[in-house]
């Protein structure tokens, strides 16, 4: 067999236990890929002594018989989940030096789950962003290229170092976490699978916090069956996080049944925006076509609220944000200001602060400040809040009117150019999640599928949104629409 | 509502982070940016809407308020960036 480290985790776990393939080989070829890809800035910590170790215990257990489905799969890790002794700084200076003495719940889950640790991933400064241009290692860059330029392209973010990763097939699988479409956005403008279950499905314990209302973790993978697989050994549930589901978790690949026939998709007409690019449009249509053809019910739906999805995100996230992040002074772990003689401890937290966050972080951690300060909450935070209760009842009356799923798109266009929106105002910024937003505002589960290419050969993604805890049903249906849209297409290897 | 550069002082205070005076301009017009954006929310007929705390109905998970784990101060001030004598250590906060 011949490059290994581009199988899916499907076809690695089959072939491990016909025992045509050890995880030792495995992990090998994907350690020697991710030496040969430092032009993609993906990985920023690498574990490879640790890695082998892993794998030399997975390759055991295989043997033994009766291992689980993600033995011996290597796999990256966001920067944002904390992994024991291995350094873990939400790709913030703030964080510099941060070894945990602990392991977060899902980066647990997997290694109980026999998985290999190949290293830590890119990302944006504590996932605040979304082309991984603030992260403190630098750019992730997207294997992607249009046509024959050699424009650096951004691999989208917050989750950019885990989107390119498996993307360029340095790793079978990543993880990812989504609070506004930081598992989305990368999925789509890579040309990968990612899904960001329910709210409440993978525990947030051990991830740093950026918002916890809307926080979620979730795989990204190459395949929606991979993706079934891997979110399966992520997710259950955690006594450490009191707002973790105490429900059983399914077999999410034994219910990738290929039938979805009857299942009511709604087409959302909020989701028709102005701008949106007509091959986007059209990429769109092709969907719900394929819906249709796979013995689906298209119906058309109205989310009233769409609109305001945006602006109520961008008061609650940094208000939750500057809560969070309201932990790094520079007394418990990570950077330390140098003091002046005659500093206190004020000085010590601001200038700390200052020289540790970044721009878009400090940015975000004012505006969350601002608006619940008094005088203001009511003005902002309160009302964000109620209109958050009113961007859920939409999705809610949809659902109770008997609606399976929604397909809209993932991305308002395929990825742009590093560097690109570096004059834009930020707002500009933020409209790439203007497709994505709504779902965590609401706690919903999504998937973004990769479905076709731009003129320029670019992927775009279809997102599809589920009901609440029914990720084993969405999966179902975006295992149909993969099937479907047959995106096979790879980046051509530049790095 | 418009940001000045005395309330972006201000805010910048309450974060805890130290802005210098030629930044305060264009953090203030950053902030204008983005509260400009939210404004939209102003438009929206919230009367009689609760605000919501958290996406799914169940009540928080709890348990019995008993002590879990403790006795590793070594492993909790092992990243701190000043540790002496078993507390982290900060600039004099007392006269």
């Amino acid at each position: 067999m011949t490059e290994l480290n581009k199988l899916t985790i499907a076809d690695a776990r089959d072939a491990m236990r016909k025992g045509d393939l050890t995880s030792a080989e495995l992990t090998d070829a994907c350690l020697s890929e991710i030496e040969g890809a430092g032009a993609l800035g993906a990985f920023v910590h690498n574990t490879p002594d640790l890695a082998r170790q892993q794998a030399a215990a997975a390759d055991v257990r295989i043997k033994a018989g009766d291992a689980p489905d993600m033995c011996g799969i290597p796999l990256g890790i966001k920067d944002l989940f904390c992994t024991k002794g291995v350094p873990s700084q939400a790709a913030s200076k703030i964080l510099e030096g941060f070894t945990p003495e602990y392991e977060s719940t899902v980066s647990q889950n997997l290694l109980d789950n026999g998985t290999v640790m190949l290293g830590k991933l890119n990302m944006d400064e504590f996932a605040m962003g979304s082309s991984n241009e603030t992260s403190c290692y630098g750019n992730a860059v997207n294997p992607w290229r249009r046509g024959n330029e050699d424009t650096a392209l951004t691999p989208g973010g917050s989750s950019g170092g885990s989107a390119s990763a498996v993307a360029a097939d340095l790793c079978l699988g990543a993880t990812g976490t989504d609070t506004g479409g930081s598992i989305r956005q990368p999925a789509a403008f890579t040309g990968i699978t990612g899904i960001k279950p329910t709210y409440g499905r993978c525990s947030r314990w051990g991830v740093v916090a950026f918002a916890s209302s809307l926080d979620q973790a979730g795989p990204m993978t190459k395949s929606v069956r991979d993706a079934a697989i891997m979110l399966e050994a992520m997710c259950g549930f955690d006594a450490k996080d009191s707002t973790s589901a105490n429900l059983a978790v399914p077999n999410f690949e034994a219910m990738l049944t290929g039938d979805i026939k009857g299942k009511k998709i709604g087409i959302p007409k909020e989701y028709h925006m102005d701008g949106i690019p007509a091959e986007i449009e059209a990429l769109w249509t092709k969907g719900t076509e394929m819906l249709r053809d796979a013995g689906a019910e298209i119906v058309d739906i109205s989310l009233p609220h769409t609109k305001y999805a945006l602006p109520a995100y961008y008061v609650i996230a940094p208000a939750e944000a500057s809560s969070n992040l309201a932990r790094y002074d520079g007394v418990k772990y990570g950077h330390r200001a140098k003091l002046e003689a005659g500093d206190g401890i004020d000085e010590m937290y601001a200038k700390t602060r200052a020289e540790g966050f970044g721009d878009e972080v400090q940015t975000r951690v004012m505006v969350g400040t601002y608006v619940l300060s008094a005088g203001f909450y009511d003005a902002y935070y309160n009302r964000a809040r109620r209109v958050r209760a009113l961007i859920k009842k939409d999705f809610d009356d949809v659902f109770a009117a008997g609606v399976d799923a929604i397909l809209t798109p993932a991305t308002p266009s395929a990825a742009f150019g590093l560097g690109e929106m570096a004059d834009a105002d930020p707002v500009k910024m933020y409209l790439n999640d203007v497709f994505t937003v709504t779902v965590n505002l609401a706690g919903l589960p999504g998937i973004s599928i990769p479905a076709g290419q731009d003129a320029n050969g670019l992927p775009l993604g279809l997102q599809l949104i589920g009901r609440p805890w029914e990720e084993g049903d969405l999966l179902n249906i975006a295992h149909e629409v993969e099937a479907r849209a047959g995106f096979v297409a790879k980046p051509t290897k530049w790095w | 509502m418009s940001i000045d550069i005395e309330t972006a002082r201000k805010v910048a205070h309450l974060a805890r982070i130290k802005v210098e005076d030629d930044r305060l301009p264009a953090l203030a017009e950053n902030f204008n940016a983005i509260l400009g954006f939210i404004e939209q929310l102003n438009e929206v007929d919230v009367e009689g809407v609760e605000p919501m705390t958290s996406v799914s109905p169940q009540r928080l998970f709890r348990r019995e308020d008993v002590v879990t784990d403790g006795n590793m101060p070594e492993k909790i001030l092992s990243n701190a960036p000043d540790a002496r004598e078993g507390f982290f250590a900060v600039p004099k906060v007392v006269e």
